[in-house]
């Protein structure tokens, strides 16, 4: 489903991808662990195609297409998902109007109908239940006034609705409590199945217990220096990163 | 962010809608102004003495008048001896008495602009004064509207059925020596419209007037008045447009609104004029000039603007607050794309006990836009109790534009309170990246964000004309942001 070779990535004069090769096949749910600084949000930003990062090499393919190509409304309408780490407030546009913007504007680049705002509201609320979301989440502004943890439920509920083929989410597990952390956890389990792939960017193994990963890959320095099963979370967990990147270098 | 001003160069301006000409015979009076044009004018339309002799007055106080240039736009001068101050389209022999009489060719203007006359039409619910140029061309559901007791006509027409109401009201909010662009349309007012709606009337149907400027180097002097009675209510909006012409246009129009004892009145303009083109050249100078007076005791007047077209604007809705408990509103959205100025907020003037007023402005600027907000609160020594709270919101798109905020506040009332919240910001690239990367184009995030902007105004709007709003803005900032 997604291929990556050889990327390298560069904000301003800084390269933060050095050579980055990730393969994750369709169905298949990979975690992407390091230290801070690593470039795990880069990835997940390059991936969606944010332009104040630049790939200066490499070479990105999803579902057969040339990712890099793409810009990020044409990335998103050929299914991939980001849920940002810190998602953005938008003024006076109310949640439920972004929603179904974004419902009929993939829908109609695929070649189905638009739903109407009847269909849209029995849509919604399914996945509403799904993530706990209290009734006012879809007339209040967009991320204005909402907390950390509503925020990240918030691109969960989006995600839920838009049903990408490919999520990236991006430290969503940050700055929430356990509770919330099921939340999000049982919301993103819901998605998984064998036509989806899902990539987690995360800095914790806590989230990884709930939402348990085929493959876990270990970033750092711009490249993936390790990659393993599940286990291999925990192993960070007790130890940390240090080791790895010193076998990696000796 | 992705606004720098080569990918705004690059970007494909849609053209302005309603630029097209009516091509019809009109009766136009030579360019220049003296006092026998302002008698011919009055004598065209059949006006009684006092009114020849308002004018005269005005004419002669204006002649004594410096154009003001504290304004925060730039001109060239205008020549005022080189407008033509009277056009009207040729009418056969007498003004048509119904639709059926009226040039069809007016009637397609109107229908190519979306303002189908024809009460059968798309605007079931709404009545029409249409202005062409100088004069009324035709009103819709005026029987209706006379059977609930409300008079909506032009105001030529109101002149000859209504001396008494005109010779009682008109120039009681706005007089003649007001301003210099105010004086000027007391000299050579031609047409616009009038609303009488009597004690305890609620106005059974919005009403509304659509401006049209269709000849060249003319201007537009129209003169709207309405009167709310005691107990009653109205809602009115008034819709603009012009042709594209490389010359600019002077559109100097006066509205005067009077709530009495427990009466409100809700006033929305959709102005649209012809804004001129990417590089700045034609367009409308529109200099107006409205003001309410909320004369009697719990009374309202609540303005809402969406001023989207115009080369430049100057104009500052206001209300003066007389009546005990008497609020004013001022809605207002203003855009400033491509060369346009725009300089226009309100004047809330406080004078009854416990007035209360509300100034919602939001300012858009893009390309070489420059948006002014300028507003003055005024609270008199007898406003005990008043509260006025003014938000004055300015967005930015592009790098090349400009937003200015001039709020005046005297306070001569120690009980009297004043809030002013004001804030400028940008469209940020995270907030367009957000979009984008659920599926929306650029062009359909920044209209989103730049509605969302417009909220709390556009609620304000009878909601037909909301939609159309949304659009009108939506086109309005078309490639502005790459």
């Amino acid at each position: 489903m997604l291929t990556i070779e050889n990327l390298h990535a560069r904000v301003g004069e800084r390269e933060i991808l050095k050579g980055l090769n990730l393969h994750l096949p369709q169905g298949e749910v990979h975690a992407i662990m390091g230290p801070n600084g690593s470039g795990k949000s880069t990835l997940a930003q390059v991936l969606a195609g944010r332009e104040d990062y630049v790939v200066t090499a490499g070479r990105v393919s999803f579902g057969g297409q040339d990712l890099l190509a793409l810009a990020p409304e044409e990335r998103a309408r050929a299914g991939i998902f980001l849920a940002f780490q810190y998602p953005i407030e938008i003024p006076g546009v109310n949640n439920a109007y972004l929603l179904k913007a974004a419902l009929n504007a993939q829908r109609q680049a695929r070649g189905e109908t638009a739903v109407d705002a009847f269909e849209f509201m029995k849509l919604i609320k399914k996945k509403m239940e799904l993530v706990n979301a209290p009734k006012d989440f879809l007339n209040r502004s967009v991320n204005q006034g909402f907390s950390g943890g509503e925020k990240k439920r918030n691109e969960i509920l989006q995600m839920l609705l838009l049903e990408p083929r490919l999520a990236v989410l991006d430290e969503t597990d940050s700055g929430l409590d356990v509770d919330a952390l099921k939340v999000v956890a049982h919301g993103v389990n819901s998605l998984r199945s064998p036509d989806r792939s899902m990539l987690l960017v995360t800095h914790y193994e806590r989230l990884l217990e709930l939402i348990v990963p085929d493959r876990v890959h270990v970033l750092a320095g711009g490249r993936i220096i390790r990659s393993g099963g599940p286990e291999l979370a925990r192993e960070l967990d007790a130890r940390g990163y240090d080791w790895i990147a010193t076998e990696a270098t000796a | 962010m992705a606004t720098d001003s080569e990918q705004l160069a690059d970007l494909v301006q849609r053209k302005y809608r309603h630029g097209f000409v009516t091509d019809i015979e009109q009766d136009t009076v030579p360019p220049g102004l003296n006092e026998d044009v302002i008698r011919l004018i009055s004598s065209k339309k059949g006006e009684p003495e006092f009114l020849t002799e308002w004018r005269l007055k005005a004419y002669r106080h204006w002649l004594t008048l410096e154009e003001p240039t504290w304004a925060h736009v730039r001109y060239s001068p205008i020549d005022y001896q080189a407008i033509s101050y009277y056009s009207a389209p040729k009418a056969p022999a007498n003004a048509p008495k119904s639709l059926d009489e009226v040039d069809p060719k007016l009637l397609e203007t109107y229908d190519k602009l979306g303002i189908p006359l024809h009460e059968r039409a798309r605007l079931a619910g709404v009545a029409v004064d249409a202005v062409f140029d100088s004069v009324s061309v035709a009103t819709t559901f005026k029987d209706k509207l006379a059977a609930a007791g409300v008079i909506f006509c032009s105001f030529s027409d109101a002149v000859k059925s209504h001396p008494e109401l005109v010779r009682r009201y008109l120039g009681t909010v706005v007089p003649y020596r007001d301003n210099f662009f105010a004086t000027l349309n007391s000299a050579v007012f031609t047409d616009g419209s009038f609303v009488y709606i009597p004690k305890g009337v609620r106005c059974p149907m919005e009403l509304s007037t659509y401006f049209r400027i269709n000849a060249a180097k003319t201007g537009q002097f129209e003169r709207t008045l309405i009167v709310a009675d005691e107990g009653s209510h109205v809602s009115y909006l008034e819709g603009c447009t012009a042709p594209m012409r490389d010359e600019n246009q002077l559109h100097a129009a006066v509205v005067e609104l009077v709530a009495l004892d427990n009466a409100s009145i809700k006033y929305a303009t959709v102005q649209n004029w012809y804004p001129g083109d990417e590089q700045g050249r034609g367009g409308i100078y529109n200099f107006v000039t409205k003001r309410g007076e909320c004369r009697g005791a719990n009374s309202k007047i609540s303005w809402t603007q969406v001023e989207t077209g115009s080369a430049i604007t100057w104009k500052y809705p206001s209300c003066v607050l007389r009546g005990e408990n008497s609020v004013g509103e001022f809605y207002s959205v203003a855009v400033a794309n491509n060369y346009q100025q725009a300089d226009t907020g309100t004047k809330m003037i406080h004078i009854g006990r416990n007035t209360r007023s509300t100034i919602v402005s939001k300012g858009i600027s893009a390309g070489h836009g420059q948006n002014a907000y300028r507003g003055l609160v005024k609270m008199l020594p007898t406003a005990h109790g008043a509260r006025n709270h003014t938000q004055c919101d300015s967005l930015l798109l592009g790098a090349d534009c400009g937003a200015h905020t001039f709020p005046y506040i005297e306070s001569r009332n120690p009980s009297a309170r004043v809030e002013h919240e004001a804030t400028t910001s940008k469209i940020s690239a995270d907030q367009l990246f957000y979009c984008r990367q659920r599926g929306l184009s650029e062009e359909d995030a920044v209209n989103m964000i730049v509605n969302g902007f417009c909220r709390e105004v556009f609620k304000e709007l009878p909601m037909e004309f909301a939609v159309e709003a949304q659009n009108l803005l939506n086109v309005s900032l078309e490639g502005a942001v790459g």
